[in-house]
């Protein structure tokens, strides 16, 4: 009561603390739980949803579930739940595919310079990143002897790279030469040349209009009718050549949406100071249009990462292609659940690991300018 | 009187930009007819007209961001033609301010002085720095270097905008409407820079409204409109004894209201 009924001299005020339940954890329930009457209904009701399905799926999943088993009836002794056995069992052909055992090392070593090759790129901060930038560069050669062999490493034929390295592979692939190429195309389809406009807006909508299965089974099959007899051309190759033009037709169009978006002034003000072309690109125009894309770079990324399990139906053998293997095999049939969650979640990691990185950048690249 | 005296001596005999019988369509539409006109260095010019009359189509002729059909621009010797080169050296000898200021948002304010001399000039970035901090303290804001424009006011994004030009060390500058999108109490420090550059010997070429500027400064005003230089005097004849109809009209309705 003396608290509220204290006076101050003018100027004299001390900062008091806010009152009780508008701060803290307390006053976060408050004001996002139960803050107003429909709050209250939707926080009950998804309390009462999380009830009904949350047990049960925990039950399945974890407590239920079978960790070490080798087969499918050995499971169903054990636990009612998941069979995990399952993905224990074949975890490493899920990861690998049917690379050569006593090489996986190398796929190995290839996720951690891979690792090391993306640092600089992602975080502003690296130390001497300038100098780490040319083994940025330099990694696509260095993965790709690893992966493949050559140079006095053992040769794996570019088949037996299966699994999740196999989607890894293509994804990563597509996502680092897409963007160059779309950002290219998006540029080219604003250009004042006609020629140059006209090709980048045919082989958008060639490509952005035809389904990535149709691009995958021309990389499979008709290829070799088009190519001279007798050329050898890696299947894979092609198929990241497939992957990469449909990803980059779409990130064009979500780059051509970011150019447009840019004032004419900016363009005007970086003429007017003697900029070149590719300058006024690069310094000006593109840093700002790359930001304002960077929630549909990302998603077409996503998209694409997802996409490469399409692989599966020209007979590469992918995370999914191994899965539907592992279904096949009469020791654990009938195990579907088990194999697409385990699949589902290797792909929800990388994926969502993507979406909380675009968030961050979006959140560092904010300049105060957007009122 | 003093100021325009001293204003006078200061203007040379050398032409900076000469303008002959230049003609621009939009399309079907004839935007500019037939413009005539030779700017000395040191001169300062107001260039004055209703909307739609060419006055910015005009001097955004000059440095080529839009393009004439017809007729012959000469900037220091250059012949503006479809040559990049000779665009590309133009551009680096004019610099412009736009009336919506067309600041960099991304980049600091200080990157937004060094970025032209840095990448058109090669300067080295150290020196680039200080002479843009130069700059910045010439238009009263060094302490706002590492700001954004996002973060400054309008008057002072704009005197970051003459900054940047001025970086480029430029020998012609020309003013879009400089003081159009600014709050009244904004107008005045920026015409204070634009005033001390003129004292400078810049040669200037400014459309603008600001009729207390034309007096103070310019020697001599243009009235355009609908694409033709109708009049053309000294500031004190111009204002007080205008010739034509249309110019005594326009006067009438800008000044009295």
């Amino acid at each position: 009561m003396a608290e509220t009924t204290q006076t101050y001299e003018p100027g004299t005020h001390p900062d008091l603390p806010p009152p009780l339940a508008t701060t803290g954890a307390l006053g976060w329930i408050k004001k996002n739980l139960f803050g107003s009457p429909s709050s209250i209904a939707l926080t009950v009701i998804s309390v009462y949803l999380l009830y009904l399905i949350l047990p049960n799926a925990l039950n399945w999943a974890l407590f239920d579930a079978v960790f070490n088993a080798g087969s499918r009836a050995e499971c169903r002794e054990l636990g009612s739940g998941a069979c995990w056995g399952l993905a224990n069992v074949r975890f490493s052909q899920f990861i690998y595919g049917f690379y050569p055992e006593h090489l996986r090392w190398r796929v190995n070593l290839t996720a951690v310079l891979f690792f090391l090759a993306i640092l600089p790129i992602l975080w502003d901060r690296t130390p001497y990143r300038q100098q780490w930038f040319i083994y940025s560069a330099l990694f696509p050669i260095i993965g790709y002897f690893l992966l493949v062999g050559g140079l006095g490493l053992e040769p794996v034929e570019t088949t037996k790279i299966g699994g999740f390295t196999l989607n890894v592979v293509i994804g990563v692939t597509g996502i680092v030469a897409s963007l160059p190429l779309g950002i290219l195309l998006a540029l080219g389809r604003r250009s004042q040349m006609p020629i140059v406009r006209t090709l980048c807006v045919m082989f958008i909508e060639f490509i952005r209009g035809v389904p990535l299965i149709t691009l995958l089974f021309v990389a499979s099959t008709m290829l070799n009718y088009f190519l001279p007899p007798g050329t050898t051309f890696d299947l894979i190759l092609r198929v990241l050549i497939m992957v990469t033009i449909f990803s980059a037709a779409y990130i064009a169009e979500v780059v051509r949406g970011g150019l447009q978006a840019i004032p004419k002034g900016q363009y005007e003000a970086a003429d007017a100071m003697g900029l070149r072309y590719w300058q006024s690109m690069r310094l000006i125009v593109l840093p700002q249009a790359l930001k304002i894309s960077i929630p549909g770079i990302v998603n077409t990324f996503v998209g694409l990462f997802k996409d490469t399990t399409l692989v599966v139906i020209i007979g590469l053998v992918d995370v999914l292609g191994v899965g539907r293997a592992a279904l096949s095999d009469a020791k654990w049939q009938g195990l579907a659940w088990e194999v697409y969650v385990f699949i589902a979640i290797l792909f929800f990691i990388c994926c969502f690991s993507m979406a909380r990185y675009s968030l961050y950048l979006e959140n560092k690249l904010h300049t105060g300018h957007k009122r | 009187m003093s100021d325009a005296a001293a204003a006078q001596l200061s203007i040379s005999d050398e032409v900076a930009i000469q303008i002959i019988g230049m003609h621009k369509w939009y399309g079907e539409f004839h935007v500019l007819k037939d413009i005539n006109l030779t700017v000395n260095r040191g001169e300062r010019i107001v260039i004055c007209g209703p909307s739609g009359s060419g006055k910015s189509t005009m001097i955004r002729c000059i440095n080529r961001l839009e393009e004439h059909q017809k007729g012959k621009i000469v900037v220091d010797e250059i012949e503006l033609t479809n040559d990049l080169k000779n665009i590309a050296e133009i551009r680096r000898e004019v610099g412009m301010v736009f009336q919506h200021f067309n600041l960099f948002p991304h980049l600091t304010v200080l990157e937004n002085c060094t970025l032209a001399p840095i990448w058109v000039r090669k300067m080295p970035k150290a020196e680039a720095e200080e002479i843009g901090m130069q700059y910045l303290e010439k238009v009263k804001i060094p302490e706002q270097a590492g700001k954004y424009p996002g973060q400054l006011s309008g008057g002072q994004q704009q005197r970051v905008a003459i900054a940047r030009s001025l970086c480029m060390n430029p020998r012609i500058m020309l003013f879009d409407e400089p003081t159009s999108a600014l709050d009244p109490e904004m107008i005045s420090e920026v015409l204070d820079v634009m005033v001390s550059l003129a004292e400078s010997g810049m040669t200037m070429l400014c459309v603008t409204h600001e009729m207390g500027f034309a007096r103070k400064v310019a020697n001599r005003v243009i009235f355009m409109d609908g694409g033709e230089i109708i009049e053309e005097n000294e500031p004190e004849e111009f204002f007080n004894n205008p010739q034509s109809a249309r110019t005594q009209l326009f006067l009438s309705q800008i000044l009295h209201h």
